[in-house]
């Protein structure tokens, strides 16, 4: 077991695998989550929610609430009409947008449907006074499943567009029709990815905090996106930027469904406004079930065709998207991702993709972790192993056989994309060494004789991260990073990255003290206040370090030279190089350190030509391309015939996420991505009946994976620096989620294939297994 | 997550308790069941009283009657005591599968008997074990039920709104034993389990939970057939088909482990 | 109608009065101002509200604060004396077993009662011992090996 230790006070830092400098305040308690934020004369607001999927709302009385002693105000729809809708960011041609208010107004469209806030001095006394507002409902039938949501006859989630129908979309590349005419083998199959709940462990939350002497709001918000949400809010509240400020306090977790603009955040800056007091409101784990984003919701029609030997010609998919009630910021967006990541890490050039957005009486899905490209890789992978099997080839040869070799980089993708790097083999052949394939596939063959399940389960997986050039987002796709050295030659970095995990307040410091040659400890890295640091985009789609970083670097490189700058005039020559933490003549070898130039730079007193007083610089750097990060994830499982449980005997998992800033933190990454792939694979499902209730609804029916649900991952990497970025990372925080569940289900499939087998829909519980079994039995 | 308003005492002594339970108290225990039901809004007694304070009450001890367990025992005290352990590993076994440690620190033995709930660990072992739970009342006095007729339906027990469970006794085992469990992987709770005491030569009793509404008792347990018949319960977690395969698979694991250990 | 309570809650004895229905996690949140114990669930699951009541791990959210009166409490702020880390504090740092670091107080609250319970825990058991504490970031690999290393720097 790898051991680490407090790192040396200076030396090369990049690449080594040192402990986080922001884990003591976490370890103590002490660190400052939204929850813990206690304002003078701070008010509490609990939020009434529809309990039904589709309801008229008749009345609303809120006199007994207003009657509690402590209560200071109940708004419902009818009060915040005029504040702007919750904003979707996705722009898809013929996109039907509902109104999102903030607050239901005659009408609720999922459970969990916000229909009126209580405000209170205390957070019992709210809780109790939302128990007694009364809501008259005029109960409708709900459509609850996208698929039957889309039949003639169902009922409309929006009456004005009774097809249910969002929006569609389609897009092709090379020749479909040819590609099916020449194969020689076509596969079909349905493929679902379930809907899933986030789940980070903090709920959301958010105070609101209104100054009325200034006119101007503070929000705290457990968000990934503090300026953009800035950004949003003011615009639904018709207030200026400047008069918003957003803070961004430690975030519990994100996985993407913090990356949005919540009614929530809206409303408490709305009740926060008229009330001229902070509001507070932190959202329960019922509430977070009900009201925060669900992510995936996929139901995928595929063929792919090939020829005899396994080359593959062409994929077809048709991709029924569960929507929920509204769109959230990228609802709508997301499955259009799944769409960019079809052809997955092969050669082929010819596809075609029709996604239906389809409106459903449920919590609105959006991203979470993978965001598009988990359901893209699991199908493709289900599809390649299916074609394997079919053509009675082995999963690794295929998937060696299709890959983009190594010279084809940069390489045009039928769907418009252009990969960036990569050595697609290199990952999988390490994983089949690590795993000892040959051995596994003959320990194999002595199981089944013996009559045990045993399975063997390959994923190759391709993943876009570094979100993204801007013309291929739907904000700015570009981040920023402030660099400022202080007259003592201590380094501030402020970076528009929003990390809540990620370790970015380590690895910047890693990058920032190796280009300066200082130590570890004389940076300290600072995100999440638009008050304190320039606009930036956020952290999600695996764009901290690959899209943060680049732009800190470029920060860098410009305030070397303006070290350098002050270098010269400090030691009086023209031939100056910095280097580790000081200015040094070329000629003369007399130094000026980091300390004194910056000193020097505010003392102003002899300021190089042409060059302002201070040491600070920024930069906004916009990514040319994404990058593609890849990887093979290999699973041994055993099932155990009586009670259909699966077993995992190994899990290896080979990621290539281009240059390691920081091993120990990637290798957390990766576990942690593969322990949300798991949870798809094995447990995790959003169960709602056909009146749009969610049986799912709480941790108790909910299942995240638990430690003793969680087989050892051996961790393993290949490095292939990307060409898109100076520091040659990639990005590497969903890739987890991406390799993990396609490789459990082949896994399982190829255990049960001797029963006749090709295909199972996650998650793989042992009642569904068992099933499997019995039929298998039975036939 | 805010419950209701309640009034609150503790009860000073097991007397001071029962009388305020015959006055229409609520009573706490270890409130691993009640806590979070009360959390939910799910209840709302407008009286709470507290055994937890009563001196005394989580005994283990043993004499000719069997293994006297007080109703205050934790969970883990049941799971870690060597005096079940060795004269009643069953109960200590099953103890140990009940939720996760921060629970079992807190959970008491007669809280969980008398919430009953149809997926919890004790009612099989405690069936199976055909052991004695002794209520008591301001107005009647203790009475002692079996077990079996204990577990009336689901959340419901033969003891009476002012009665509270005063402590279980448990026979000095002479069979092996085992208690096997699928754990619904969200909540842990069981989606069967089956407690079992076999004989060396395979006869014994088996008690099942999670099936039913209430445990079922097995008094032969060379035949499972009764699980074919008994109604099953079916949710998101588990359909009646599956449930009571399972319970038919896990009945025999267990009496297998038992068994070895007769 | 309030009551009084009296609890010693890292060493330091504090009376508060207090609604009954008051949940302990709220307690020591809001009147004590100790917020490093975490509120991540309402159904005793997730474990990130764990404190130490007599030296036992309790989910604080699923205890009313009455319940604790005249008893004593050690929090996630308790654990470190004099400026020196616990050993179990130290090792998740070391081996990164946090990432949010939402659950991490909670976690090494359970990880400290199982330490004090089986000083040499296998993989297994450490498994088993923190079942009642979710985290959703690290997958628990990195908590085990903390865990793991906790042990050997305890024994």
């Amino acid at each position: 077991m790898a051991t680490t230790a407090a790192p040396p006070a200076t030396g090369k830092l990049v690449g080594k695998r040192l402990r986080r400098k922001e884990d003591p305040r976490l370890i103590t308690g002490t660190a400052t989550y939204v929850d813990d934020i206690k304002l003078p004369g701070m008010h509490h607001a609990c939020i009434v929610r529809s309990p039904y999927a589709a309801a008229r709302i008749k009345s609303i009385d809120a006199k007994a609430a207003l009657e509690t002693p402590g209560v200071v105000a109940v708004y419902t729809g009818a009060d915040t009409k005029e504040v702007g809708p919750v904003p979707c960011g996705a722009s898809l041609p013929g996109l039907r947008v509902p109104h999102h208010y903030i607050l239901a107004t005659d009408r609720v469209y999922f459970v969990g449907h916000p229909v009126a806030v209580v405000v209170a001095g205390d957070k019992y006394v709210a809780r109790d006074a939302a128990d007694s507002i009364e809501v008259d409902y005029d109960v409708l039938p709900a459509a609850a499943d996208p698929e039957k949501a889309l039949t003639p006859g169902a009922p409309a989630v929006h009456p004005e567009w009774p097809d249910n129908t969002a929006f569609t979309y389609h897009q092709e590349g090379g020749d479909i029709a040819q590609a099916f005419a020449e194969a020689d083998v076509i596969v079909k199959q349905r493929i679902t990815s379930q809907r899933l709940i986030p789940t980070p462990m903090e709920t959301r939350g958010v105070v609101a905090d209104w100054k009325p002497g200034d006119k101007a709001l503070t929000l705290y918000s457990s968000t990934q996106i503090p300026h953009l949400l800035r950004s949003l809010v003011a615009g639904m509240l018709g207030l200026a930027e400047n008069k918003t400020r957003v803070v961004t306090p430690e975030v519990g977790g994100g996985f993407g469904c913090k990356l949005n603009v919540y009614a929530e955040e809206a409303l408490m800056s709305f009740v926060s406004m008229k009330l001229g007091k902070p509001v507070k409101w932190i959202e329960s784990r019922r509430e977070n079930y009900v009201a925060t984003i669900h992510g995936r919701g996929h139901v995928d029609y595929l063929e792919i065709a090939a020829k005899k030997d396994g080359t593959i010609l062409g994929l077809k998919l048709k991709l029924i998207q569960d929507l929920g009630a509204y769109h959230q910021l990228l609802t709508p967006v997301i499955p259009t991702l799944s769409v960019l990541m079809m052809p997955g890490l092969y050669r082929f050039r010819n596809v075609t993709a029709d996604i239906v957005g389809v409106f459903t009486n449920c919590v609105p899905t959006d991203a979470y972790r993978g965001a598009g490209r988990p359901e893209a890789t699991h199908a493709i992978e289900r599809m390649v192993d299916m074609l394997a099997a079919e053509l009675k080839l082995d999963p690794a040869d295929i998937r060696l056989k299709n890959f983009i070799q190594p010279e084809e980089f940069p390489f045009a993708t039928a769907t418009g994309l252009t990969y960036d790097s990569g050595q697609y083999d290199l990952p999988l052949r390490k994983a089949l060494e690590i795993g000892g394939y040959a051995a596994l596939r003959a320990e194999q063959q002595t199981a089944r004789v013996a009559g045990k399940l045993m399975g063997i389960g390959i994923a190759t997986y391709g993943e876009i991260c570094a979100f993204g050039p801007s013309p291929a987002t739907p904000a700015g796709g570009w981040e920023s990073a402030t660099v400022k050295v202080d007259p003592d030659g201590k380094v501030t970095v402020l970076t528009g990255s929003c990390h809540h995990g990620q370790g970015e307040e380590t690895t910047f410091a890693q990058i920032a003290a190796d280009e300066l040659g200082i130590g570890l400890d004389d940076v300290v890295v600072f995100r999440g206040d638009t008050a304190i640091v320039q606009y930036g985009i956020g952290t999600f789609g695996s764009r901290g370090t690959a899209v943060g970083g680049p732009a800190l670097y470029y920060a860098l490189q410009n305030l070397k030279k303006k070290l350098k700058r002050y270098g010269e005039s400090a030691l009086g020559s023209d031939d100056v190089r910095y280097e580790a933490g000081q200015c040094i003549c070329n000629k003369t070898g007399k130094t000026a350190s980091l300390a004194q130039l910056a000193g020097a730079s505010y003392r102003a007193l002899k300021l190089p030509p042409d060059e302002e007083p201070g040491m600070q610089t920024t930069f906004f750097w916009e990514p040319p391309n994404f990058t593609f990060p890849f990887g093979a994830h290999l699973v041994v499982t055993e099932i155990d015939r009586d009670t259909g449980r699966i077993e995992i005997k190994r899990y290896v998992a080979v990621d290539d996420c281009g240059k390691i800033i920081n091993p120990l933190i990637v290798d957390g990454q990766v576990h942690g991505g593969v322990a949300q792939g798991l949870g798809q694979a094995l447990y995790e499902q959003v169960v709602y009946d056909d009146n749009g209730q969610l049986l799912s609804g709480e941790l108790t029916d909910y299942a995240i994976p638990k430690a003793t649900m969680m087989p050892w991952v051996e961790s393993h990497h290949t490095e292939t620096p990307s060409p898109v970025n100076p520091l040659g990372v990639k990005g590497v925080g969903e890739a987890g989620t991406i390799g993990c569940s396609p490789a459990v289900v082949n896994s399982v499939v190829d255990a049960l294939s001797s029963l006749g087998v090709r295909h199972l829909d996650m998650p793989l519980t042992p009642e569904k297994i068992w099933n499997v079994i019995q039929q298998g039995a039975r036939a | 997550m805010i419950p209701h308003s309640f009034d609150y005492a503790a009860a000073t002594s097991f007397a001071d308790a029962l009388e305020q339970v015959a006055a229409g108290a609520k009573p706490l225990s270890g409130g691993m069941s009640l806590i979070p039901m009360m959390k939910l809004r799910l209840a709302a007694p407008e009286r709470v009283v507290d055994l937890g304070r009563i001196q005394g009450l989580n005994y283990i001890h043993q004499d000719q009657a069997g293994i006297h367990v007080g109703a205050l025992a934790t969970h883990f005290e049941v799971e870690t005591s060597a005096l079940l352990r060795a004269g009643c590993p069953l109960l200590s076994e099953t103890a140990g599968w009940i939720g996760d440690v921060q629970i079992r620190n807190r959970g008491t033995i007669g809280g969980s008997v008398a919430h009953a709930d149809p997926s919890a660990d004790y009612p099989a072992a405690l069936v199976a074990l055909d052991a004695r739970i002794v209520v008591a009342s301001k107005r009647g006095g203790e009475r002692t039920v079996g077990a079996n007729d204990f577990f009336v339906d689901a959340l419901t027990t033969a003891a009476e709104p002012d009665e509270l469970v005063k402590e279980i006794i448990v026979p000095v085992e002479t069979m092996g034993t085992s208690y096997q469990k699928l754990l619904q992987p969200a909540s842990g709770f069981a989606i069967v389990g089956v407690a079992a005491r076999i004989g060396q030569d395979g006869h014994g009793r088996l008690g099942v939970t999670g099936l039913g509404a209430r445990p079922i008792l097995i008094t032969d347990a060379t035949d499972l057939a009764a699980l074919n018949t008994t109604e099953a319960n079916s949710d998101i977690h588990a359909a009646s088909a599956y449930r009571r395969e399972m319970a038919k698979v896990y009945a025999r694991r267990a009496i297998a482990a038992a068994r070895a250990r007769a | 109608m309030k009551r009084t309570i009296t609890v010693t809650i890292n060493g330091e004895t504090r009376s508060d009065e207090i609604e009954a229905r008051l949940l302990l996690i709220h307690y020591l949140r809001e009147v004590v101002g100790l917020t490093g114990a975490h509120i991540g669930c309402e159904t005793s699951l997730c474990g990130a509200c764990t404190v130490e009541l007599d030296g036992k791990a309790v989910k604080s959210c699923t205890m009313f604060a009455v319940q604790a009166n005249g008893r004593s409490l050690t929090t996630i702020e308790g654990l470190a004396k004099n400026g020196e880390l616990h050993p179990v504090q130290e090792a998740f740092w070391n081996e990164h077993g946090l990432q949010c670091g939402f659950c991490t107080p909670g976690m090494i609250m359970a990880s400290k009662q199982l330490l004090e319970r089986n000083p040499n825990p296998s993989e297994g058991e450490i498994r088993h011992g923190i079942e009642g504490n979710l985290c959703r970031c690290t997958g628990y690999q990195h908590i085990v090996n903390a865990v793991r290393t906790a042990a050997e720097r305890m024994k």
